[in-house]
Order: C-alpha cells, then sequence, then structure tokens
C-alpha cells in the first residue's frame, strides 16, 4: 500500500508541475506573439494544399475543346501534375521557412479553433481545477489546431521532405499524372495530423494521409502486384484505425468526453484505461509506422509506389506515425506512467531492427530493400522511443532526454535520408530500366550527381561517422548504454541484449548499404540497359542536391538540431540536452567529452588529403592497363567489351554469406538447387525462399482463421430451408437451455 | 371471477383450463406422429377447435366479451376455413400420400417429450411470482409453440411445414388467452397474420408444384444453390 500511496503521490505531483509549466513556457515573451501567427500560417498551408489538390483534378478532367481529344487529354494531365507538384513544392519551401524561424524563436505553443468540425458537439469547456487549460474558450466542437515543439519538429521533417518529393514528382515519368492530385491532398494530411490540437483533427488527418497514400500506391493500378500491395497496405490502414479510434476514445473518455487535447492533458487516464490505451495506440501507430510484426505491408506497398511517393511514405508518413505514438503515450498519457511501458517497445523496436536489416541484405529490388532498411531504422527509433519511456517512469529525466532527443534525431535524419535514396531509386529506375540489382552496375559513370548524393545517404544508412545517421545512431546508442541503471534486474538485462541488438541492426544496414553503392552504383553495368542510363532530371538533382546538403548540416551539427527539439524534451520528460548539446559537440554527460561531428569531418578530410598528397607524389608518372581480376573466370568473349558482367560479385552474391549466417532462423530461409542429370544441357538452377516470419506468426494463422469464418458464413448462408429453421430451433432450445439451468443452480 | 384471481386444484375454473390446455398439448403430439397428410389437416382442426373451447372458458372465467370474439375467431378461421382450404388443396394436388419426415416418428416423440420437459422447468421457475393457471398455462402454451417448431423441422413437405407453423400460432394464442388483459387487437393482428400466411403459402404451393411435380422443398435447394 505505501507504494501505492507514493506513486498516486508522485502523480498528483507530476500532474500539478504540468499544469503550471505549460501555461509558463507559453508565456515567454516573444515566442507567444508569434506562434498563433505561424499556426495561422500553417493552417493555410493545409488549405492550400487541400486547393491545389482540387484546382489539379479539376484541371486534370477539364479537356479543353479544339486539339484532338487525345492530345488534350494528355496536355490536361500534364497540366494536373505541374499544378500539383510545382504547387506542393512552393507550400512546402514556404512551410519549411516557417516551422524553421518558428523553432529558432523558442517554439512556444499556440492553439486555434476553426469555425467547422464536428456538429451537435457542444460540450462546455471542461472545468479543471483552477482553470488549467491552455486557453479558456469555450469548447463548441470545433476542430482545434495546435502547435508546440513536437509538431514543430516533425513538421519540419515534413515541409523538406515534401518539397523535396514535389520537386522529383516535377519531372517524374508521365505515367503517375493520373493520381497527381492525392499528392498534395497527401501532404495536407500530414500536415493535419501533426496540427492536431483535438482527437477528431487527429484522426481525421491520420485516415485521411491513409486513404490518400493508398490511391498514390494505386498509380500503376493495372498491374496485380500492385492491386496486391494497395490492398494490403489498406487493410493495415483500416486495422491502424481500428486501435487508433478507440484508443483516443478512451483517452476523451477519461477527460469526459472533450476532444481537445489541453483537456485529455489535464486528465490522463490512469491504471487500466491506460494500459488499454498504451496497446491500441502501440498497435495503430505501429501499424503505419512499420513497427515489427506489422511491417508487412511495408517493402511491396513501397515497391509498388512511384518513386517520390515511396520517399514521401518512407521519409514522412512513417514519422507521422511516430509523432502519433509519441503524442500519444509521451504527452496525452501524462507523465506518470510505469515503467514498463518501455519494454513492449524495447522488444519490437530491437526484433524489427535486427529483422529488417537482415531483410535489407536479401532483397534484390533496391525499392524493397529502402523499405526494408526503413523497418530496421523504424526499430531504431522505437528503441529509443522505449528507453524514454522506461527512464521517465523511473525518474531518470536526464537520460530520458537524451534517448527521446535521440529518438527525435534519427528520426529527422532517417527521414531525410530515406527520401533521398528512394527519390534516387525512381531516377535509377527511370534512367536504367529497371529497379533490380542483377541488372543493374556502374550506374556512377553515367549517373555521376545521383550517385554522389547516394552516396551521401548511403553513409548515414550505413552510420559512417560525420553523417546524420550517424548522430542519431550514436546518441541512440549512447542512452541505450546508460540504460542498465533503469529499473530491476530484468529490465536492465533486456536492455543489455537490446543493444546488443542494435549493433548488428547498425552492422547489417551498413552492409546493406555497401551491398546498394557497391552493386548498383560500381563496377560494370549487368544489362545494356544499366550501360547507357541517363541522368536524372534536373528537378530530381535539384531535390537529391537539397536533401544532401540538408544531411550534411544535420550530420555536422547534431547539436544544433537537438537544441531545436529542446522545447519538445523539456515538456515530455522535464529535462533538456542544452548542457550536453553544443553546437560542436554532443555529449551523453554534462561535462563529458562527446562526439563532435565537425572535427571528425576535420580530421577525414585531413587523412583523405594527406593520403591523396602521398599517392601523388609517390607513384610513378602514367599508368598501364591490365584486365581486372576475374575471380578466377577466364578471360571474357570479344563481343563483351566490358568483361562478362555476370563473373561479378552480384547483389546475391553478397547476400549468400549473411543469407547462410541468419537467413536459416530468422527466416526460413530455404535453397532449393535443381541440378540437371548427367547428360542433360540445361542448367543448373538455385532458387531461394525466404518468407518473413510476421508473415509466419500472424498473417498466415489470421489469413486462414478469416478463410474458415468466411467458408463456415458461406455455408450458413446457403443452408436448405429446413436446416435454416433447425438452426434457429437448436439456438432457441439452447437458449432455453441455458435459462433453465440457470434457474437451477 | 370465480377462477382468475384465486385458481387452485380442485377449483372448477383451473382444473377445466388446464385440461384444455393440456389437450392442446396432446394434440400437437397427435400431430407429430401422423402418416397421412388429411389426418394431419383434421387433427389440427381439432387442436383449432380445442384451442377455441379453452379461449371461450377464460372468456366466461374472466368475464371477457374479448375472449369470446378471439374464441369464435378461433374457431371460424383455424377450426373451419384454414383446414377446408387446406383440404381442398390437398384434393387438387392428389397428395394423399404419406407424410415424408426427416427424422423417424418415434425420435420425434423422444424429442417432443424432452422440449415439454424443457418448456416446464424453463417457465415454473421464472414465474414463481404470478398465478399458478398462468404459469401452467404458460409452459403449455411454450410446449406447444416448441412442438410446433420440431414439426417444421422434421417434416420434408411444405404443407406439414405450414402446419407446424400454424400449430405455433396456436400455441401463442393459449399462451394469451391464459392470461389477463390481453388486449383483443394482439390476437386480431396475430390472426389477420396467420390468414395471410396461410394465403401466401396456399399460392406458394402451385407455385412449387407447378416447377417441380413436388411439394418437397428439397427441391427449392437446388435453385438456390445456382446462385452460389
Amino acid at each position: 500500500m505505501p507504494r501505492a500511496g507514493r506513486f498516486r503521490q508522485r502523480r498528483a505531483d507530476c500532474i500539478s508541475w504540468w499544469c503550471e509549466t505549460v501555461p509558463a513556457l507559453c508565456a515567454v515573451p516573444g515566442a507567444i506573439a508569434l506562434s498563433p501567427v505561424i499556426l495561422t500560417g500553417f493552417a493555410l498551408v493545409v488549405a492550400a494544399l487541400l486547393g491545389l489538390g482540387a484546382a489539379s483534378a479539376v484541371v486534370h478532367h477539364h479537356i479543353p475543346a479544339g486539339a484532338t481529344r487525345r492530345r488534350a487529354a494528355a496536355a490536361a494531365a500534364l497540366a494536373s501534375r505541374r499544378i500539383a507538384a510545382l504547387g506542393s513544392l512552393g507550400v512546402c519551401g514556404l512551410g519549411f521557412l516557417l516551422v524553421l524561424t518558428y523553432l529558432l524563436a523558442g517554439a512556444g505553443t499556440a492553439t486555434i479553433t476553426l469555425p467547422l468540425g464536428l456538429p451537435g458537439l457542444g460540450v462546455p469547456g471542461l472545468g479543471v481545477a483552477g482553470g488549467n487549460l491552455l486557453d479558456g474558450t469555450r469548447y463548441d466542437g470545433g476542430i482545434t489546431l495546435a502547435l508546440d515543439g513536437l509538431s514543430g519538429f516533425f513538421l519540419l521533417l515534413l515541409m523538406a521532405a515534401g518539397a523535396a518529393a514535389s520537386a522529383a514528382a516535377l519531372d517524374g515519368p508521365g505515367d503517375t499524372d493520373a493520381t497527381a492530385p492525392f499528392l498534395p491532398v497527401f501532404l495536407a494530411a500530414m500536415a493535419l495530423t501533426l496540427l492536431a490540437g483535438d482527437a477528431f483533427a487527429l484522426v481525421l488527418g491520420f485516415e485521411l494521409m491513409s486513404l490518400a497514400s493508398f490511391a498514390l500506391i494505386l498509380t500503376h493500378h493495372d498491374d496485380a502486384t500492385v492491386r496486391a500491395a494497395a490492398l494490403l497496405y489498406i487493410g493495415m490502414a483500416a486495422l491502424g484505425a481500428a486501435c487508433l479510434i478507440p484508443a483516443l476514445a478512451l483517452l476523451a473518455d477519461g477527460a469526459g468526453w472533450d476532444l481537445r487535447f489541453a483537456a485529455i492533458r489535464a486528465l490522463p487516464p490512469e491504471g487500466w484505461r491506460a494500459t488499454l490505451v498504451f496497446v491500441l495506440a502501440l498497435v495503430g501507430a505501429g501499424s503505419k509506422a512499420g513497427l515489427a510484426p506489422l511491417h508487412v505491408w511495408l517493402p511491396p506497398a513501397h515497391a509498388a509506389a512511384p518513386a517520390h511517393v515511396s520517399a514521401l511514405m518512407s521519409g514522412a508518413m512513417t514519422k507521422v506515425a511516430l509523432y502519433l505514438l509519441v503524442r500519444v503515450l509521451f504527452d496525452l498519457c501524462g507523465p506518470a506512467q510505469p515503467v514498463w511501458w518501455g519494454v513492449p517497445l524495447l522488444v519490437l523496436g530491437a526484433g524489427g531492427a535486427v529483422l529488417g536489416g537482415l531483410r535489407a541484405n536479401l532483397e534484390n529490388d533496391i525499392k524493397a530493400l529502402l523499405a526494408c532498411s526503413t523497418v530496421e531504422n523504424i526499430g531504431l527509433i522505437v528503441i529509443g522511443l522505449g528507453v524514454a519511456l522506461a527512464a521517465r517512469g523511473a525518474d531518470l529525466s536526464t537520460l530520458a532526454a537524451l534517448a527521446l532527443g535521440g529518438a527525435l534525431l534519427h528520426a529527422l535524419a532517417h527521414g531525410l535520408f530515406k527520401s533521398l535514396l528512394f527519390i534516387a531509386a525512381g531516377a535509377v529506375q527511370h534512367g536504367a530500366g529497371t529497379r533490380l540489382l542483377v541488372r543493374l552496375g556502374g550506374l556512377i559513370h553515367r549517373m555521376p550527381v545521383t550517385t554522389v548524393c547516394v552516396l551521401v545517404g548511403a553513409a548515414s544508412l550505413a552510420g559512417l561517422p560525420p553523417s546524420a545517421g550517424f548522430a542519431g545512431e550514436w546518441t541512440l546508442f549512447q542512452a541505450v548504454l546508460g540504460g542498465p541503471r533503469i529499473g530491476n534486474l530484468g529490465l536492465q538485462i533486456l536492455i543489455c541484449v537490446v543493444a546488443a541488438l542494435m549493433a548488428l541492426a547498425a552492422a547489417l544496414a551498413a552492409a546493406a548499404a555497401v551491398r546498394l553503392v557497391g552493386v548498383a552504383f560500381l563496377g560494370r553495368p549487368r544489362s545494356p540497359r544499366a550501360a547507357a542510363a541517363d541522368e536524372a532530371g534536373p528537378r530530381t538533382r535539384d531535390a537529391l542536391t537539397g536533401l544532401a546538403v540538408a544531411l550534411a548540416v544535420v550530420g555536422l551539427f547534431p547539436g544544433a538540431v537537438l537544441s531545436l527539439a529542446e522545447p519538445v524534451l523539456r515538456r515530455l520528460v522535464s529535462a533538456g540536452l542544452d548542457d550536453r548539446a553544443g553546437l560542436l559537440e554532443v555529449a551523453a554527460q554534462a561535462g563529458m567529452p562527446g562526439y563532435s561531428a565537425a572535427g571528425i569531418a576535420l580530421l577525414g578530410a585531413l587523412a583523405a588529403g594527406l593520403v591523396l598528397w602521398l599517392v601523388r607524389t609517390l607513384t610513378t608518372p602514367g599508368h598501364r592497363d591490365a584486365p581486372a581480376w576475374d575471380g578466377g573466370f577466364g578471360a571474357p568473349p570479344p563481343w563483351l567489351p566490358f568483361g562478362d558482367p555476370l563473373t561479378q560479385y552480384g547483389g546475391a552474391s553478397f547476400a549468400q554469406p549473411l543469407r547462410r549466417a541468419l537467413g536459416g532462423a530468422l527466416l526460413q530461409a530455404d535453397e532449393i538447387v535443381d541440378m540437371p542429370a548427367p547428360g542433360e544441357t540445361r542448367p543448373a538452377r538455385i532458387t531461394v525462399e525466404l518468407s518473413d516470419p510476421a508473415a509466419w506468426w500472424l498473417f498466415r494463422p489470421v489469413a486462414e482463421l478469416r478463410a474458415r469464418l468466411s467458408a463456415f458464413a458461406d455455408a450458413i448462408q446457403f443452408l436448405t430451408i429446413r436446416r435454416t429453421l433447425s438452426l434457429m430451433f437448436t439456438v432457441l432450445v439452447l437458449f432455453l437451455a441455458v435459462v433453465a439451468l440457470m434457474e437451477q443452480l | 371471477m370465480m377462477g382468475g384471481l384465486q385458481p387452485g386444484f380442485g377449483a372448477i375454473g383451473y382444473d377445466l383450463a388446464h385440461l384444455l390446455g393440456g389437450a392442446v398439448l396432446v394434440l400437437s403430439f397427435a400431430l407429430l406422429y401422423q402418416r397421412r397428410l388429411t389426418a394431419v389437416i383434421n387433427i389440427y382442426a381439432m387442436q383449432s377447435w380445442v384451442l377455441a373451447a379453452a379461449a371461450a372458458w377464460q372468456g366466461w372465467v374472466q368475464s371477457s366479451a374479448e375472449l369470446y370474439v378471439a374464441a369464435l375467431i378461433a374457431l371460424g378461421v383455424k377450426g373451419l376455413a384454414i383446414p377446408l382450404a387446406l383440404h381442398r388443396i390437398v384434393r387438387r394436388l392428389h397428395i394423399h400420400r404419406a407424410v415424408e419426415t426427416a427424422l423417424g416418428i418415434f425420435p420425434s416423440m423422444a424429442v417432443g417429450v424432452a422440449l415439454v420437459a424443457l418448456a416446464i422447468m424453463v417457465v415454473l421457475p421464472t414465474t414463481m411470482q404470478t398465478q399458478v393457471l398462468t404459469r401452467e398455462d404458460l409452459s403449455l402454451a411454450l410446449s406447444v409453440v416448441l412442438l410446433g417448431h420440431l414439426m417444421m423441422i422434421t417434416r420434408r413437405t411444405a404443407l406439414t411445414q405450414v402446419i407446424g407453423f400454424m400449430s405455433i400460432e396456436n400455441g401463442l394464442i393459449l399462451g394469451a388467452v391464459g392470461v389477463q388483459g390481453m388486449p383483443l387487437v394482439v390476437e386480431l393482428s396475430v390472426a389477420v397474420l396467420v390468414m395471410v400466411g396461410a394465403v401466401v403459402f396456399g399460392v406458394f404451393f402451385f407455385r412449387i408444384r407447378e416447377n417441380f411435380q413436388s411439394l418437397d422443398d428439397s427441391h427449392l435447394d437446388q435453385v438456390g444453390g445456382a446462385h452460389r
């Protein structure tokens, strides 16, 4: 009992602290004046994006009289795509500047209520003791928009990724015209989700996001695999909605059906209600983010969508789902939640990280490869969130701040580099005609700009030191390595195991990055089409360059990015990183030496210059061409000027050792060797079968259950008249028997 | 007003009502073991007469003019009109042959006895507060309903199923007349409903007969299967 009493006391302390601090943060001079203006600006951004979608759709269907109908239709489709992409580019650029200003100005909170929303839901403003709601307005059912540091941080990523994807959409292939109007709608929905200040706006934005992305995935709907991927995707989105809406309803129910976040924050859930909210939010947001057992939709959906859409889905949409997770678990559920909330996040995150990393090494399609790597990175970020939750529950605020800061930093870095890599994958598909590693190779000669940008992105993917990816992973690792101070022995051991799995996942990601760059961009082309690849279009090159520059900035100055997240950390885990994250150096503990990206970059540049200088001075002038080592194969025939490309190390060759070492246990990898009989002239074949454990353990049983249930329903539907009557009669008699039995007892 | 308020064993109001209700139940069992269609229709007519007598007796006991009307309706419509119409259908369709059963006569009877036991076990304990007559009456009525349902599912031809259906309705009326204060309009509406049902079924028989030269409803299943 004293333990429970202490807990209740701590909860009361936390809530009172909460209600005092939040308005105090709003009262920072300067911030309070700017925030409502910025928020209004973002409301206009959402409206403008929705308007762009409508305008683009109207143009698409408005075919002017005069020219031949077919040509006019094509022109209208092109104009519709131009309007959607160019408009989104402009609006996102503007939004990026807005949110950067907002974050630099201190990220004060602001709330506005739109005069539209749920009608007839007139709940008067909740009279919490002392009137501690953020604003004194009455709740009239209008949509509430709110802006704070958390939404600002994710908006920064969304606007950057949105601008890049819109630019890439500008000179994308013409077959994406049909769904062009959905691009701004998708962006608007994600922005609305991030700006939502009440549960209704959140669900509205989240579901609009699902539907718009569903339409975008279906761009090439004449392909059956695309349709199957989209169906799987919308099924998972429905599952997410079926969990998310009850979670928010439970939260609102605890707050007297006031849907606004301010009201929910004032009356956070407790006990079984909080646990239920936790589980539902984890499934609802996790299914959209690609958290471990619910990640199955990710590789097929990303492979099916056009490249700029995959970039947005992987770079921004999964982060919006993570935002939702942070918003519900850290913000709306209040600061006084138990330590064990971190455990499911740690376990699922570690599982997803290893599984995604391993699958990224085995995929042959570069977009599926990148999607699997997204699963891995989401796993890493979720581990950070888990550590932060557990540390906050154990009152280790500084550790929680480090973990949450690392998660946010890595989310930003991953959003940027994964957008870059997906846009580059689209450029490769457009320029070299394929996404399969077995047909690519040597693209560095034909696509130099793309390759340089991909190298920057792949450095982040691999977690190489001065890159943005390394900064995020380093911070996460520091948090996890500091984790053994949390909780009891079981949790400490779990965190140690998670640290080991994280290291494995990071190594697998590095291998996947080497495989991607080495097979697709270096070496010799493996097909004539790859040998004649075209460089990406000018707008795509701009997008790639812009993202690469942004990645370089984030990678060189991670402390500056963390300082943008400072208000979030202060508010959610009541500790910041400002004593540890300077402009040039990020340290795990105050006063200790830390990671200085700029210093490492300087050292690396010096070492590279030294090596270059040595090579130049020590080598003899002139050079001699000699045949490359062919791995023991004979000289290539004269009609293959680049040598026989199939004798190169390929994607499958890279994958084989890892598949043999880990694939058997984790992915049920199975090699089937089909040897011809002696004397037969057909070639021997080796086929590899993989199956994701989530598909095996979760999706197949569910699908079987559904098939059995529907077969049963089908059988009941077509019973004979007499059997139908018998069924009803049996039910009636059973009911009566139960009644009689209950009377006897 | 002699039996309605203070019934009990030995009181004439209770005993006669009990006897009539029991007779309806016995006739329900009789419906279950008939092997010829005309006999089934005749038993049904007899059940309706006994029902009319029960209603009239209740009308006298409760001094209610409405129950006399209900008795007249039961006698006129279900005791005379519907059996006559069914006899006509049988004659016109030439289906005097034996009733086709899906469950044998003896198992049907055994299940019927079990159903009566179940009805008594359900009704008697749940209606502990009400009058004895009401309780007995309700258990008899529930037994008749269950037996009618049993008849519907253990007979193959549509005509016997219709008789099972109308025997269910008899059970309902039996329950209704035993309870004081049942409005006449409810009984009238039930009676009209049964009339409409009988007419619809009558039309339906001829259509089935035209299409399949039989009233065995398993032919209908083949039609239903075509839509799968």
